[in-house]
């Protein structure tokens, strides 16, 4: 399911406690998935025992940035969660964003 | 995406480290966690649509911001210097609000009806950890709701109401800081009022990247630089006024702050010879000059640690001049220059300074700036240098129009100030019957240092032209600033007209 999203949509796992936001949006609508399922827009109870799908099982990282293989967008992960990020069957790579000095 | 997401995802992943205060006895981010969550169940008991703060810096700053975030209000520092009029004015916009004050003075000028008057000291209450009241409202406050309203200091008519939304200020947090990146001994040294835009984005940035806040509760150089030294500080900005009376200080001192790896400035004009000691006297310290406004989230261009560097070392006075520069826009903002037409200048040329980004707020109560494709116009002058570096030229209102010809106060000043007798200079366009506008200048001279009207006048004239000559200088013993160091040029406008008329021209 490709999903239409903009800076600042919050996505949410289906199988795990993964949240993340849209840092930088991409132009099209994409096949956002955490644990191998389509990201949510909004919060949903989780399914009992519905875990990750083997391959999809590294888990996510509070606070940590992640991108596809082109930089296209990027997400941050505001929850973590068991579920590993993809785009279609493709992980998310950890996205090495050049920090900036501190201004304020 | 609002201000309260910011907070959680610092108590969830490092609920032990403390963020704000002493490095023993300060508070970790889950103890500020819960202290927010107790300050948003007060400011819902009292019925607020907004939470206003009318105190020196504390603790309780923090804690009524994200409070505020939570209850999914406004939160609205004000000054504490503001007089009776200006501040039953904001009362009476703010009204319902819940209010937090410091002192019984505060206290009793606020109190009133539809003001609920909150004590800093009831913020600060230890919350238990089991602590019922501190469930917070159900509703998560929504990404467009306004989050922080910045009075602009209008000494001239109604203060404007600058509001930054939850999108404008997390967009800003979450694009350029890395969380948690800081390492545990790092410490900010908070000293620019909590009413002042880099006083909400440093908590939100600090937090964030969990540095530690140390307030001072106002700035002063002899507490600050003590502040630096006992609490082994790393990190701090300053206004451009400070710097140069903290490094009075420490060559008084004889103190070379080993602890501080990190001083960025804005706010204002930073004279080349402050930044110039600055470096001369610290070089262990990274330097970061930053631009940015209030209606932008803070910063929209820096200019970093290595670019300092780079430009001191330059032989070249185009390298040199790097220095001057506000640096490049952050990656997450463009930045473009319009001539007066509207049309985008090229390299060099000077126009007004237009940003665009999803930090970029642009908007006052009732009235957005922003133009239809999202640029903001920032009313300040300025242009870009062949690598993109953004230097800037006073206010666009500032610009001093003599006969046909614009003539940029920026550049008289630095020309000024680059003689060894001048500590400061303001020059202002003030009303002349020949030329529409004439230049003047109030000058401070240097400590113990003596010139007078007729040497600074061809010192002018020689290094530019005589059109950019003054016709009037004034010596002073200092300029007005107001309280966030920004220099008062329509006070000295106002002064240095009068004098203007009350002598003949000097230049035919």
């Amino acid at each position: 399911m490709a999903l239409n999203v903009k800076a600042g949509t919050r996505l949410h796992s289906v199988v795990c406690s993964t949240e993340v936001i849209v840092v930088r949006a991409p132009k099209e609508a994409l096949d956002l998935r955490c644990g191998g399922h389509a990201l949510a827009t909004e919060s949903v109870p989780l399914p009992v025992g519905v875990e990750p799908e083997p391959g999809f099982d590294a888990g996510t990282l509070l606070g940590k940035r992640y991108t596809d293989e082109h930089k296209s967008f990027e997400l941050l992960c505001t929850k973590a969660g068991k579920g590993s990020l993809s785009l279609g069957d493709a992980l998310l790579q950890l996205s090495g964003a050049k920090p900036l000095p501190a201004s304020d | 995406m609002n201000l309260s997401m910011l907070l959680d995802m610092a108590a969830d992943g490092a609920g032990d480290r403390v963020v704000v205060g002493p490095r023993q006895g300060g508070l970790s981010a889950a103890q500020l966690w819960r202290r927010a969550h107790h300050a948003a169940t007060l400011f819902d008991r009292a019925g607020a649509k907004h939470v206003g703060f009318l105190d020196v810096n504390s603790e309780a700053v923090p804690v009524a911001l994200f409070g505020a975030a939570i209850a999914n209000l406004p939160f609205a520092p004000v000054s504490y210097r503001l007089d009776d009029d200006h501040l039953d004015e904001i009362l009476d916009r703010l009204a319902p609000a819940a209010v937090v004050v410091g002192s019984e003075e505060v206290h009793r000028a606020v109190e009133r009806d539809g003001i609920a008057v909150i004590t800093r000291d009831v913020l600060s209450r230890v919350v238990d950890d089991d602590d019922q009241s501190t469930t917070p409202p159900a509703s998560d406050a929504d990404p467009d709701a306004v989050a922080v309203m910045l009075f602009t200091s209008g000494t001239t008519g109604a203060a404007k109401a600058a509001l930054l939304r939850h999108r404008h200020l997390v967009s800003y947090v979450i694009s350029s800081v890395e969380f948690m990146s800081a390492h545990e001994d790092e410490a900010q040294l908070v000293s620019v009022p909590p009413y002042h835009i880099a006083g909400v984005s440093t908590i939100l940035t600090s937090i964030y990247s969990g540095r530690r806040i140390v307030y001072l509760p106002t700035f002063d150089a002899e507490s600050w630089v003590t502040a630096a030294m006992t609490e082994r500080i790393s990190h701090a900005m300053v206004v451009p006024t400070m710097l140069g009376r903290i490094l009075d200080v420490l060559e008084m001192r004889d103190a070379r702050l080993p602890s501080l790896c990190h001083l960025s400035y804005g706010g204002g004009r930073m004279p080349m010879e402050v930044i110039e000691r600055a470096m001369e006297l610290l070089p262990h310290v990274d330097f970061v000059n930053a631009y940015g406004l209030t209606e932008t989230s803070s910063t929209v261009a820096l200019l970093g640690p290595e670019e300092h560097r780079a430009a001191r070392a330059s032989e070249s006075d185009s390298g040199r001049a790097r220095l001057r520069s506000v640096g490049r826009p952050l990656p997450s903002v463009e930045v473009e220059i319009r001539n007066a037409d509207g049309a985008v200048a090229p390299v060099g040329e000077r126009g007004e300074v237009y940003v665009r980004g999803e930090q970029v707020a642009g908007e006052y109560l009732g009235r957005s700036l922003l133009t239809e494709d999202g640029w903001f116009p920032t009313n300040d002058a300025g242009y870009l240098d062949e690598g993109g570096f953004l230097y800037l030229d006073g206010r666009l209102d500032d610009v001093i129009v003599r006969g046909a010809e614009n003539l940029s106060p920026g550049e008289i000043e630095d020309v000024l100030t680059e003689h060894a007798a001048v500590a400061a200079a303001c020059v202002v366009g003030v009303p002349d019957a020949q030329w529409g506008e004439a230049v003047a200048a109030a000058v401070v001279r240097a400590a113990g240092a003596q010139t007078d009207e007729a040497e600074l006048r061809s010192w002018v004239r020689a290094r530019l032209r005589s059109t950019k000559t003054p016709d009037v200088i004034e010596f002073r013993d200092e300029l007005p600033y107001n309280e966030s160091g920004k220099l008062l040029r329509r006070v000295v406008r106002h002064e240095l007209a009068q004098l203007k008329e009350s002598r003949p021209s000097q230049i035919p």
